[in-house]
């Protein structure tokens, strides 16, 4: 076991090293020319060498990088290019944490919602609810988050008047209002984790239906919902629920047009802005910081699947 | 081999008998052919000019002579929305089908001669996936300057196509221990030539399924990008596009918003039954 986690934790430490010079070369050295790029076509050759100059820009990429990664690993992600040049980290920081709690929130709504559809589905696989919940399930799954969320600003709070139709609040407003103003995004977000958490669900229930200690249950002459509780739903369930975390990264990628059209300061829509104001520093280090946390979410996931799972907690695996 | 062969149209012809009879494929199908139609006729159907018509009326709601309505720029909707399907259906497929083809390479070559190259590669798909299509794509684009529908294409591709070399790679693993794979290695076949044209063709059925649902997220990305103003850009009527420039309108004028984004859900999930309705035939 302990052999395995060591295992998957370097496995981690190379993706995150391999991320970030990804997410390097996208950011710093894609753009070419910083200078010309930020100072624009009409900048003299000399501001553009000075700027280049004053940013180290010019010098070796690998020196760039190296210097980079030096910065971010003490947590020093440089300075915004865009005026009033602040430190990136204090642009960053409150974004990510009002992202956060919108994702907290929506995988907490969403969490129980998939369990519960995928375990009817599966305790009434091939029969109607079960064709339902799996299409309607799926169907969510592939309509772009901004599609959805745009169908329930216009039904639920612009027709309905039930929420409000923007994720922004008073400063100093309660936990209730800021839930209020969270509920429409973190629904929209997560009407696209809803098929995906269904459908493992419902083949964890399949499985553990069809296993022989289920029919060994049964048999025993044990009534239907002792069945189902003790022996189907603990079985099912648990890995499932590892399995859930792996998919943050659906979550975090939501995150951008959600934001955006709920005008949602977090880190999806600070990355976007850095994007179009050609912010490089910023951009680079929001794509990094949600790569980071979709990198630690999934190693973390796949421990506590390994914890569950007798086969590989006993070292069986690989 | 003259049996073999007719065993595979047989069986071939059994799953296309299979897929017609599947009520989620004729109709996910159904839908696709509409877009398609509206797509290749464009401007010829529609009653008004979709880009630069300016009525007189703006902001119209729906009615007999506007079925949608117009914009706040009194372009008809009902006609942005039929032309919109265009773009969109040429960028999707064509970003997938390149996807399709480099990944199938990856995964064939990662797949059949494992190994450090194998590893390396996995890694490496490993450190790009964690990164969300949405945010690489903006990134890309930024990086480049160049908003231009090649560069989307191009971006979508090179992002699904290390998740198809991961499937390919699984499946090849599977065929490379085969008896004809190794038959063929001893009658002396260079490996490009067993590679394509032995394990290939066997490795075909997960590809397809793999196709078809990157059609599916294709169209996903390609709408999300061009509502957060990094994909197509105006005077496109594609769907997304027409949202991004009407959704601050939403509560005055929500029939310019919320056809074009039935369209899109419309499309999106046609596309999902079908993929759905191939996997299960495929795979059964």
């Amino acid at each position: 076991m302990g052999r395995y986690i060591a295992k998957r934790l370097g496995l981690a430490v190379i993706t995150l090293v391999l991320l970030s010079m990804i997410v390097f070369a996208a950011s710093q050295l894609l753009p070419g020319d910083l200078g010309r790029s930020v100072l624009g076509r009409d900048a003299s050759a000399e501001a553009v060498t000075e700027y280049n100059h004053e940013h180290g820009t010019d010098r070796a990429a690998v020196v760039q990088y190296l210097d980079w990664a030096g910065g971010v690993a003490r947590g020093d992600f440089g300075n915004s290019l865009v005026p009033p040049e602040e430190p990136v980290w204090s642009v960053i920081r409150p974004a990510l944490a009002n992202s956060l709690k919108l994702a907290v929130f929506a995988f907490v709504l969403v969490v129980p919602f998939g369990l519960l559809g995928g375990v009817l589905a599966g305790l009434r696989a091939g029969k109607a609810a079960d064709r339902g919940i799996t299409v309607v399930g799926l169907s969510l799954a592939v309509v772009p988050e901004f599609v959805t969320g745009l169908v329930l600003i216009l039904v639920l709070s612009i027709w309905a008047g039930w929420l409000p139709v923007t994720a922004q609040w008073e400063p100093g407003s309660g936990p209730l209002t800021q839930v209020e103003h969270l509920t429409l995004p973190a629904i929209a977000l997560t009407l696209v984790l809803f098929g995906y958490i269904a459908r493992i669900t419902r083949a964890g229930v399949v499985e553990a239906l069809d296993a022989d200690y289920t029919r060994t249950a049964f048999l025993k002459g044990l009534p239907r919902k002792t069945v189902i509780r003790r022996h189907v739903l603990r079985n099912a369930l648990f890995p499932t629920i590892a399995v859930v975390a792996t998919q943050v990264g659906y979550l975090l990628g939501g995150l951008v047009a959600i934001e955006l059209l709920f005008n949602y300061r977090g880190i999806g829509l600070t990355t976007l802005e850095a994007a179009q104001l050609k912010d490089y520093t910023v951009l680079s280090a929001g794509v990094l910081v949600i790569g980071f946390t979709y990198v630690v979410v999934t190693l973390v996931a796949d421990v506590l699947s390994a914890l569950l799972n007798p086969r590989i907690r006993f070292g069986a695996a690989e | 081999m003259p049996t073999g062969r007719s065993e595979a149209s047989v069986a071939r012809r059994e799953r296309t008998r299979l897929l017609l009879r599947s009520p989620t494929f004729i109709i996910g199908s159904a839908v696709i052919l509409f877009w398609i139609v509206c797509a290749v006729l464009g401007d010829h159907i529609t009653p008004y000019d979709p880009r630069f018509d300016q009525t007189p009326e703006i902001g119209a709601a729906p009615s007999a002579q506007h079925f949608f309505g117009t914009d706040r720029l009194g372009r008809d909707v009902f006609s942005r929305v039929l032309a919109g399907s265009r773009d969109i259906l040429l960028i999707a497929p064509l970003a997938t089908l390149l996807a399709t083809l480099i990944g199938t390479t990856l995964g064939l070559i990662t797949g059949y001669f494992k190994g450090i190259a194998d590893n390396t590669i996995s890694r490496v798909i490993d450190a790009l996936l964690a990164i969300p299509l949405i945010l690489l794509a903006v990134t890309v684009v930024a990086a480049l300057g160049s908003r231009s529908t090649w560069t989307v294409i191009i971006v979508i591709a090179a992002v699904f196509s290390p998740i198809v070399a991961r499937t390919v790679r699984a499946a090849v693993l599977v065929e490379a221990d085969l008896d004809y794979v190794e038959a063929a290695r001893l009658r002396g076949e260079r490996s490009p030539y067993v590679m394509f044209s032995e394990v290939l063709p066997n490795v075909m059925p997960p590809i397809l399924v793999e196709a078809t649902i990157r059609l599916g997220y294709a169209i996903f990305a390609v709408a999300t990008l061009s509502f957060i103003g990094f994909g197509l850009q105006p005077p496109s009527p594609d769907w997304a596009v027409q949202i991004a420039d009407n959704y601050q309108d939403l509560a005055f004028e929500w029939w310019s918003v919320l056809f074009p984004a039935l369209a899109i859900a419309s499309l999106v999930v046609a596309v999902n039954l079908v993929s759905d309705s191939v996997q299960q035939v495929l795979e059964r």
